[in-house]
């Protein structure tokens, strides 16, 4: 039997993620994957794609309206551009707009970008049952 | 002169003021707020009643926008299309909206929307608003909410819009109800899907792109369609035209963009405008009622004591189900 769309915390709209691969790393096989998970858990998944700057990626979050950003990133990067992300969500005035996280980090990384504000992060062999609850809890909403 | 009448409209008549100052939200999307304008086409896509009142008060500065289709079938290029056009767009000075449809899986009522992948633009430029929309189980390829969108990014102040579906015979003749000119995009060597679509090939399109030119077959294809354009009834003169386009190389987007204002050109000096319009206003009306009564009669028809009573005779046999159905009609008409 069909399940119901994920709705979101703002109404009866399924939840909607922008999956993005910041910077110039091209394994996108995570962010595929992940955003497959999403989908099949009823959530619409907007797919940025590679190469997107931090500014392509707070646009394109604003421009679609989603509940949450998935940033998939393995070439190291990440110290530089999540903060940046993190940082022009403000100046936008869309900090709601949630940040989260997979791919190559390690933990000490992982700490200070928890802290600067982004909700969870997620390495290799996280299982996607675990992703997809927690898109579901950061969007606000239990799963039915 | 009939010669642009339209044209004519659009750029002299001022756009009508409400008597009423407009509400927070409505000012905000008038303005170019993006963030609003992103969050407005939510709460339209959820059919919020909040949303309804704004499209109200927005209602006057819609109307004037050149809307055009492009469907055709999975991975011929339409979103590579939209990318170029946006480039050739921005050269002549337009602000254009961008719509881009993929279809909601059955399954989970999910949806991955990919076609953003192949638009390359800069992100800080305010003259491109590009929105995805899943479609929410809607048949035919457009979502329900398409046509409200439409007119929330023309009155964000878009004079040309730009809709991608993933196309069907059904989708192109429901494009039809909001675009005023429709692309259908093809590739070289798609012999099955044009047999397919040939029946009604041309009611469909105003404009054929063979995409992908660059590929071996392309004149053959584009030749094929012109000759069967040739044979169509043309409507107002204008008889579907056939351009050959490559996003890779790029090539033939002007001509395409060319052929697109040829077409306004031709509807707007033509007879058929206003027929087009009464028809899509009509069509529209219907489906707003319909969709009134339909909740209505689903809040009506809510299994109450009075309705499993009168199951429960039929099931007893003490009464026929005509009878009951009979009797029901009448309770039921009475709610409404
Ligand atoms: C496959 C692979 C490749 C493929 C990529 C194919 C592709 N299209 O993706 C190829 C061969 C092209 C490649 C190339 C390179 N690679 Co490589 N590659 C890998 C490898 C072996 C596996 C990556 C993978 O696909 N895993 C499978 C997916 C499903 O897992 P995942 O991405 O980790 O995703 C999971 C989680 O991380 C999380 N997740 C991921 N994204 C997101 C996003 C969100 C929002 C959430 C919530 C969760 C989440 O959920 C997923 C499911 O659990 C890794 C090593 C490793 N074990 O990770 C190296 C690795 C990533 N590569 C590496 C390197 C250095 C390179 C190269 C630079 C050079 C090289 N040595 O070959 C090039 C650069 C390519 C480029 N242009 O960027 C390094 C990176 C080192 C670093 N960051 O410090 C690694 C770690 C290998 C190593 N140990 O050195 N690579
Ligand atoms: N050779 C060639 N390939 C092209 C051309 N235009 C697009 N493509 C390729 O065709 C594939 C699909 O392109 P898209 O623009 O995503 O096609 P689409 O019709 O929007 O696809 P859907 O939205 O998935 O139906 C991509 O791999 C493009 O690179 C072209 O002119 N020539
Ligand atoms: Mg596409």
């Amino acid at each position: 039997m069909p399940n119901s769309p994920t709705p979101s915390a703002k109404g009866k709209r399924p939840i909607r993620v922008l999956m993005a691969k910041p910077g110039l790393d091209g394994h996108d096989r995570g962010a595929k994957v992940v955003a497959r998970a999403l989908r099949d858990a009823g959530m619409e998944v907007i797919y940025a794609g590679l190469r997107q700057t931090p500014e392509d990626i707070v646009e394109a979050a604003v421009e679609e309206d989603v509940d949450l950003i998935g940033l998939s990133i393995l070439s190291g990067a990440h110290m530089v551009l999540f903060p940046r992300v993190l940082q022009l969500l403000k100046t936008r005035k869309a900090s709601e707009i949630k940040v989260f996280a997979g791919g190559i980090i390690p933990d000490e990384d992982a700490r200070k970008l928890k802290q600067m504000g982004i909700r969870a992060i997620f390495g290799p062999g996280t299982s996607l049952q675990t992703i997809v609850d927690t898109a579901r809890q950061l969007a606000g909403k239990r799963a039915s | 002169m009939k010669k642009g009448v339209r044209g004519a409209r659009r750029q002299a008549r001022p756009v009508p003021r409400a008597s009423s100052p407009l509400s927070p939200v409505a000012r905000r999307i008038v303005s170019g707020d993006r963030r609003a304008l992103g969050r407005l086409i939510s709460d339209v896509e959820s059919g919020r009643p909040e949303a309804r009142d704004v499209l109200k008060e927005l209602h006057p500065r819609t109307g004037r926008s050149l809307v055009v289709g492009l469907s055709g079938p999975l991975g011929v290029g339409k979103s590579s299309l939209v990318n170029r056009l946006l480039q050739h767009l921005k050269g002549l000075g337009k602000r254009v909206g961008v719509i881009a449809v993929d279809p909601s899986s059955p399954f989970s009522g999910g949806a991955v929307l990919g076609d953003r992948v192949r638009i390359d633009r800069d992100p800080s430029d305010p003259s491109v608003f590009f929105r995805s929309m899943a479609s929410r189980g809607h048949p035919g390829g457009l979502s329900q909410s398409t046509r409200e969108v439409i007119r929330l990014l023309e009155a964000f102040g878009m004079d040309t819009i730009l809709v991608e579906t993933v196309g069907s015979g059904q989708v192109d003749v429901e494009i039809h109800s909001i675009a005023s000119t429709r692309i259908v995009v093809l590739v070289p060597h798609l012999g099955d899907e044009v047999q397919t679509l040939k029946a009604g090939l041309f009611e469909i399109a105003d404009v054929f792109v063979v995409n992908k030119c660059d590929l071996p077959g392309a004149d053959r294809a584009a030749r094929d369609l012109s000759e069967l354009a040739q044979l169509s009834t043309p409507v107002d003169g204008w008889r579907p035209r056939v351009v050959q386009t490559s996003t890779l190389l790029p090539s033939g987007i002007p001509e395409l963009w060319a052929a697109v204002e040829e077409h306004e050109q031709a509807l707007r000096s033509g007879t058929q405008l206003r027929a087009r319009l009464t028809e899509r206003a009509d069509q529209e009306l219907r489906s707003l009622l319909l969709a009134r009564v339909q909740g209505s009669l689903d809040q009506a028809l809510r299994p109450t004591p009075a309705w499993g009573s009168l199951v429960s005779e039929v099931v007893d046999r003490t009464l026929d189900p005509y009878t009951a159905s009979e009797k029901a009609y009448r309770r039921l008409i009475q709610c409404l």
